[in-house]
């Protein structure tokens, strides 16, 4: 019990702090490190959620795919004339100062409702075993989704080539 | 036990600094970076009450979000090199072609 609780501390803290560095770095091969880190921990976080197929989803799509999509990005883009410039927009001020009325709102409204929202919570191995019962769920109940998503990777897929190809001159 | 109201704090701090980083930054690359972080935060949420719930409902949401996210970043990556291509920057405060 101790243990799972101190590594959800841990963890929220390391994916906190490089979510911070995402966003503050000026390189953003730098950002994208630390991107990978915070989605990492994330994974973590799952698996102690018992979401096991969540977490090697969020490894194998969001880091080895959608991550490397983006450092093959900077590769191909030439950076060298934005990392001499400011990293920040002028407006910075105004939004920290939003966001940060945001998330005390946020945090806010999360703590005094802590009580009255609290439902009991489900016995430990209620979600086991955890791939067939998302399997099942995801091909009984929401089989229109899934195909629609099939249909919304399609379109995605086919926007990227015509996006990204040399124009035909 | 971790209660939920703890995962929930954490999805709202890592919101509220994906919001700052879209708000703030110049280069598209880092905006496009802090869009998955707030999609991550919103993964939380949902894993967090399907864990609480006892509901693998909030686990399938959580799979159709990665796929929008994957979407996402490929449309959103490939608007970024047509771009370039086009008026050699990155910032988001230089693409200004329908302004004036």
């Amino acid at each position: 019990m101790m243990f799972a609780q101190g590594s959800f501390y841990v963890l929220a803290a390391v994916a906190v702090v490089s979510a911070l560095l995402v966003i503050t770095r000026r390189n953003p091969v730098h950002s994208a490190i630390y991107l990978i880190v915070t989605l990492l921990s994330v994974a973590l976080l799952y698996l102690q959620l018992q979401a096991e197929f969540i977490a090697a989803v969020q490894i194998i799509l969001y880091i080895g795919g959608i991550m490397v999509l983006f450092l093959f990005v900077i590769m191909l883009v030439k950076l060298d004339v934005a990392l001499r410039q400011p990293p920040f927009n002028q407006q910075w001020w105004v939004a920290g100062a939003a966001a940060l009325v945001l998330a005390v709102e946020l945090v806010g409204v999360i703590y005094l409702g802590r009580g009255t929202a609290a439902l009991p919570q489900a016995p430990p191995g209620s979600l086991q075993p955890n791939t067939e019962l998302i399997g099942r769920t995801l091909y009984q109940n929401y089989m229109l989704p899934f195909e629609i998503a099939s249909l919304l990777l399609l379109v995605a897929m086919v926007g990227a080539v015509l996006m990204a190809r040399r124009k035909a001159s | 036990m971790v209660p939920t109201w703890h995962y929930l704090v954490l999805s709202a701090a890592l919101l509220t600094i994906g919001i700052i980083g879209v708000l703030t930054r110049r280069n598209v690359i880092i905006i496009l970076m802090s869009l998955e972080l707030i999609l991550n935060a919103v993964n939380i949420n949902l894993v967090a009450f399907s864990r609480q719930l006892a509901d693998v409902s909030g686990q399938i949401f959580a799979i159709f979000i990665i796929t929008v996210a994957a979407a996402e970043a490929a449309v959103g990556l490939g608007i970024l090199i047509a771009f370039f291509r086009n008026r050699d920057t990155v910032n988001a405060d230089e693409i200004d072609l329908l302004k004036w």
